[in-house]
């Protein structure tokens, strides 16, 4: 499996550390359902079997994390682009 | 066990006699029924154990196993079979010795050679530190009536003298020995759950694809399958890999993320390896078969995944965990890979639970854990579906754990599936 980099190209997922689903955010803790949505936030994911978006990190590389689409029956990879691109809030595990 | 006949070595000479024609089928192929008391969801190991023990432990034979493909034809059939109870947590020991327990009388119960062999694993131990962390997980072992042995380099060295003590970074400095341990031939135990259901009346539908469930006020009434609609009075979900794929048929989420896990073959070789030998520093699992291959795996590859199918850096990492401890496997030819797709759960641990759905239960969240489970995941699966009531060593595997906060976090690395 290679994930194409926008940075660096086409590069070997050995390179790269996986942290998952990139849909979570993590939720307002004093907001008043904090305790239910740190729940749903931490431990529930819709698991796809099919095209998921998620997150991964150029170690070995740039250093960027990408927000990469990736059908997980086939390994298949689709959009790749920096976090920082997208906005994306620095991702917290 | 009129319908498929009594195993004994009386029945093998004679039909050695005649020519092994007249050996009955061992599992009916029955059309479904429109109802059941129960349906079980998978007819892997799990699925297929809990119509057993609903039938012979609960007296509840009017249960149907619907499987996509054919029995057997998911993890049950594609891990190391590795059978073991060295857990240390109070919600896991327990469990895992009570399936030790049912393993180490499964054949004589089943009437079925699964090739139970108590060939013992040993795992290896590279630091001070990592002995002392050992020597509290034999003793949990121990308090929970399990067998552990602590060894010392030299106990090491008699048992595998083969091993690579010196290594410059991870020397081994003894090891964890649970003899009662060993291995059992994966797909002897599907087929002999199978048979021992079939022959109580537990009907088990081959490509009977569940494509949805049957609600009333929402309560969970039957499911909708590839061979028609099908009601029973109560659902049990039983297909690690695929747990959130069912369950979201039914609009639940899981704390769980599907991931791929290889395991290997090596070409076939005289007996070396006498048990399981486990790497303590890496990530590394052995035990050879019957048949002389060199049966091993490590680390799940560690992204989401459905295929059944791993990448190329992952088998690296496993044979250089081989090579670290076992250099005199470095000449041997791999002869085959393979995946399966893992319930990566929250913490680690098993789901064997009620859902929010009435009616609907759920036994999934196995990591790469499930095979050593089968006997007990069936046994309490079949308690809960037919008392509601969870059998005592399985209490702790609650669905709704990750809420209340009572997690059982065997590796303690929190709420990170790729790393349990």
């Amino acid at each position: 499996m290679r994930i194409p980099c926008p940075l660096c190209g086409e590069r070997d997922a050995s390179e790269f550390t996986y942290l998952g689903d990139a849909g979570p955010r993590r939720p307002d803790p004093t907001a008043p359902d904090a305790a239910e949505a740190f729940h749903d936030y931490l431990h529930l994911r819709d698991n796809p079997a099919g095209w998921h978006v998620e997150l991964w990190y150029h170690e070995a590389g740039c250093r960027s994390w990408l927000q990469v689409s990736r059908n997980t029956l086939t390994h298949e990879l689709g959009e790749v682009r920096r976090a920082e691109d997208l906005g994306l809030d620095e991702p917290s595990p | 066990m009129a319908k498929t006949g009594r195993y004994s070595a009386l029945a093998l000479i004679r039909q050695a006699l005649t020519g092994n024609r007249d050996w009955p089928r061992v599992w009916r192929d029955p059309e479904p029924k429109p109802a059941y008391e129960v349906v079980i969801v998978g007819a892997g190991g799990h699925g297929l154990a809990t119509a057993y023990y609903l039938a012979r432990e609960f007296g509840i034979t009017d249960v149907a196993v619907l499987e996509k493909g054919w029995i057997g034809s998911g993890n049950v059939g594609r891990n190391t079979t590795i059978a073991r109870s060295n857990y240390m947590l109070p919600g896991n020991e327990a469990f895992y010795e009570f399936s030790m327990k049912l393993w180490e009388g499964l054949e004589q119960d089943l009437n079925y050679n699964a090739m139970v062999s108590q060939r013992g694993i040993l795992n290896l131990c590279h630091s001070d530190p990592q002995r002392d962390a050992y020597a509290r997980r034999g003793n949990a072992m121990r308090l929970h009536g399990a067998d552990a042995e602590l060894l010392d380099r030299e106990g090491v060295r008699r048992l595998c003298p083969f091993l690579n003590f010196d290594d410059a970074r991870f020397p081994i400095t003894g090891g964890l020995l649970q003899r009662r341990g060993g291995t059992v031939r994966h797909d002897a135990v599907a087929w002999g759950y199978a048979r021992g259901a079939d022959s109580r009346g537990v009907d088990i539908l081959q490509n009977c694809e569940v494509t949805g469930f049957l609600m009333e006020d929402g309560r969970c009434v039957g499911v909708e399958t590839g061979r028609g609609r099908i009601r029973a009075k109560k659902v049990g979900v039983a297909v690690a890999g695929s747990s959130s794929r069912v369950m979201a048929k039914a609009g639940l989420r899981l704390p769980i993320e599907s991931h791929v896990l290889q395991a290997f073959v090596s070409e076939g070789l005289k007996p070396v390896i006498p048990g399981v030998i486990t790497f303590g520093a890496g990530h590394f699992y052995v035990s050879q078969s019957d048949k002389g291959g060199l049966v091993f795996g490590g680390d799940i590859d560690g992204y989401n995944s459905y295929a059944q199918r791993g990448n190329l850096p992952t088998v690296e990492d496993v044979c250089e965990g081989g090579m670290a401890i076992l250099p005199m496997i470095g000449r041997a030819r791999l002869l085959r890979s393979w995946g399966g797709i893992m319930d990566m759960s929250m913490d680690g641990s098993p789901i064997i639970d009620r859902t929010p759905v009435e009616g609907l239960y759920l036994n999934a969240g196995w990591c790469y854990g499930g095979f050593k489970a089968t006997p007990a995941s069936g046994y309490c699966f079949a308690h809960l579906l037919a008392r509601d009531e969870p059998q005592e060593t399985a209490a702790a595997y609650r669905l709704d754990r990750f809420r209340s906060g009572r997690v059982i976090d065997e590796k303690g690395v929190g709420a990170q599936p790729n790393l349990h």
